[in-house]
């Protein structure tokens, strides 16, 4: 009886809001999507040049509820047919974290189901699962988003060893920084991207930097600055600027780094496998020089696609469901935790 | 209405964060405190006490009633995902109750006028003016955002005795006192902070006059903007062709 109760499919209603966009979704034994619902801000924080947290938190309310229903219905089940809520508590902005974590507990306490917090880049790392259903771990994992630009090793199912990180801007923040310094706008990963495809990425050549004494480490800020440097000086001398070869040239010299690191810590770590994660894992560029670097080096790859890369709540789903199955629950008095670490419990 | 009505009421809008479950005849039980732990990690495991406590099952609950604003922008939105979130997994409606009209409310037929004031920071507080009538609640100042110097001349002009409650108050009771040149009195700590008591309470009249929404619906009253939002119409006043390019 209790062998059948353990082999029952287990299908988790998923809860996102931790940046701007409002996501629920339904995913059954943490691989099968069943509904991805996204209610997206973007076109609302462009207006200002990048996320508003007050803003992002107030849209949050106004969508949650229908976002949520939405999931349901696209899955067709009911709340009574879900075996637990996984919600994102953490890293991310606290009055929209909040806006989840409080909804997933409210209707985890009324509909009488266990309550699993997960962590956002967890999530991301977790898309993988969803991508490819035989994907599991030991890999590596590198994680590329606008909060975050990590290297992990997924040594199981949400145990994580971080190995390299950014000493400053996240990848996904300097191409925002750059967009907004040659005009382009937010959100400047898509745009940057798109541009960067009419360019000449040895146009110019911007640094790529290495930390010392810290291999898998990364930084971004001297990138950035050259690439505003060189927009000013070329301002200065009242140059036009070819924003395609700025944009192909910053893109490159950020896509050099992230791949060189990658493969470098493979090999080092003896990591057969390399997955991404997050929303610049969606960048075309990155992409196929990961996927080029990769096949050379003898390492197979795997990367969601762009729906699972950007923020989602199917990649909640699969992280929860990994940790519903280890037991993690949490009480009613779980809180939104801004800087929650990658593996901290 | 059903005789046996029940509605569960919650009010975060502030320092306090407060539960309460009644009928129309009956507070069943009420749940306040007024201590800074966040109310993200308080306040519902205080409901699920109250639950307990009056030996509740979660889908007698009616409607669920709900200080909908103004106040703490962060403490609004725990409570109304709070209540979103029950209302979605119960399938029951929210009832909004102006946090402002909720604490007035406390002070059930008083003669006096009664002046709520919260402290909105930046100067101001979130006020109006409210008095019974037979019974009846009347609005004489609808809620809204001033300083508390302004709200103060407002309700002398109606040269009747007034009394003063709300958070507001111990941040500008100074000026309350300097500045009220009409017969006042603050109301004593058990009635001068929110309580979900009131909220509930009112919400049944709510419920009389069909102000109801469902939990899909609901969303905060914050009486103000965004910082980032207030910017942009500033400098969209300033400018008014930058302010057409925006829309489009």
């Amino acid at each position: 009886m209790e062998a059948a109760k353990n082999e029952k499919d287990v299908y988790i209603l998923a809860i996102e809001s931790s940046c701007d966009e409002t996501a629920a979704a339904v995913v059954k034994n943490g691989r099968e999507v069943l509904s991805n619902a996204i209610s997206s801000q973007i076109a609302l924080h462009t207006l200002y040049g990048g996320v508003v947290p007050e803003i992002a938190s107030r849209k949050h309310i106004e969508k949650i509820n229908q976002v949520i229903e939405e999931a349901l219905q696209t899955a067709g089940m009911t709340l009574q047919e879900m075996d637990a809520i996984g919600v994102t508590y953490g890293p991310g902005l606290v009055g929209a974290l909040l806006v989840g974590v409080a909804e997933a507990k409210a209707i985890a306490y009324a509909a009488g189901l266990p309550l699993v917090g997960v962590h956002h880049i967890e999530g991301h790392v977790s898309a993988n699962y969803i991508e490819d259903r035989t994907w599991e771990p030991p890999f590596l994992c590198l994680i590329v988003s606008g909060g975050h630009t990590h290297l992990v090793l997924v040594k199981e199912y949400g145990s994580y060893e971080i190995i390299g990180r950014t000493h400053d801007d996240a990848a996904g923040e300097s191409f925002d920084k750059v967009a907004r310094a040659i005009g382009l706008g937010y959100p400047g990963g898509p745009k940057i991207d798109k541009l960067a495809k009419e360019g000449n990425k040895h146009a110019i050549a911007f640094p790529r930097a290495h930390i010392e004494g810290a291999p898998y480490d990364f930084s971004f800020s001297g990138v950035k600055s050259a690439v505003l440097n060189y927009v000013n000086s070329c301002e200065m001398k009242q140059e036009e600027i070819n924003r395609a070869d700025v944009a192909a040239s910053f893109q490159e010299a950020v896509v050099d780094v992230l791949v060189s690191r990658t493969v470098a810590a493979a090999k080092e770590y003896g990591m057969k496998r390399v997955a991404m994660a997050g929303g610049v894992a969606a960048n075309s560029a990155l992409r196929a020089a990961m996927k080029e670097a990769c096949e050379k080096a003898g390492l197979s790859l795997m990367y969601p696609s762009p729906i699972y890369c950007t923020d989602n709540a199917a990649m909640i789903g699969a992280a929860a469901y990994y940790e519903y199955k280890k037991g993690v629950r949490h009480g009613l008095d779980l809180n939104a935790v801004p800087n929650l670490m990658i593996g901290q419990r | 209405m059903e005789t046996n009505m029940k509605i569960l009421a919650i009010d975060s809008s502030g320092l306090v964060a407060s539960a309460a479950i009644l009928t129309e005849e009956n507070l069943i039980a009420e749940y306040t405190v007024n201590y800074k732990k966040t109310h993200s990690q308080t306040l519902l495991p205080m409901i699920d006490e109250i639950v307990r406590m009056a030996e509740v099952d979660l889908k007698e609950i009616d409607a669920i009633a709900l200080a909908e604003g103004p106040g703490s922008f962060t403490g609004l939105r725990i409570g109304s995902s709070t209540a979103k979130g029950l209302g979605l997994a119960l399938g029951k409606p929210i009832i909004g109750v102006s946090t402002l009209k909720a604490l007035a409310y406390n002070l059930f037929g008083t003669d006096s006028l009664i002046c709520p004031m919260m402290d909105a920071r930046r100067g101001q507080v979130y006020t109006g003016l409210y008095s019974f009538e037979e019974g009846k609640m009347v609005t004489l100042i609808d809620q809204t955002v001033i300083s508390a110097e302004q709200m103060i001349e407002t309700a002398c002009r109606f040269e009747k005795p007034v009394i003063y409650l709300g958070d507001g108050v111990p941040v500008y009771r100074g000026l309350l006192e300097e500045k009220t040149t009409v017969p006042y009195t603050f109301a004593p700590a058990h009635v001068s902070k929110q309580r979900a008591g009131a909220v509930g309470a009112l919400a049944f009249e709510y419920y009389k006059q069909g102000k109801v929404q469902t939990a899909a619906e609901h969303a905060p009253v914050y009486l103000r903007l965004s910082q980032a939002e207030r910017e942009l119409m500033e400098k969209q006043a300033a400018q008014p062709q930058a302010a057409e390019g925006a829309k489009n």
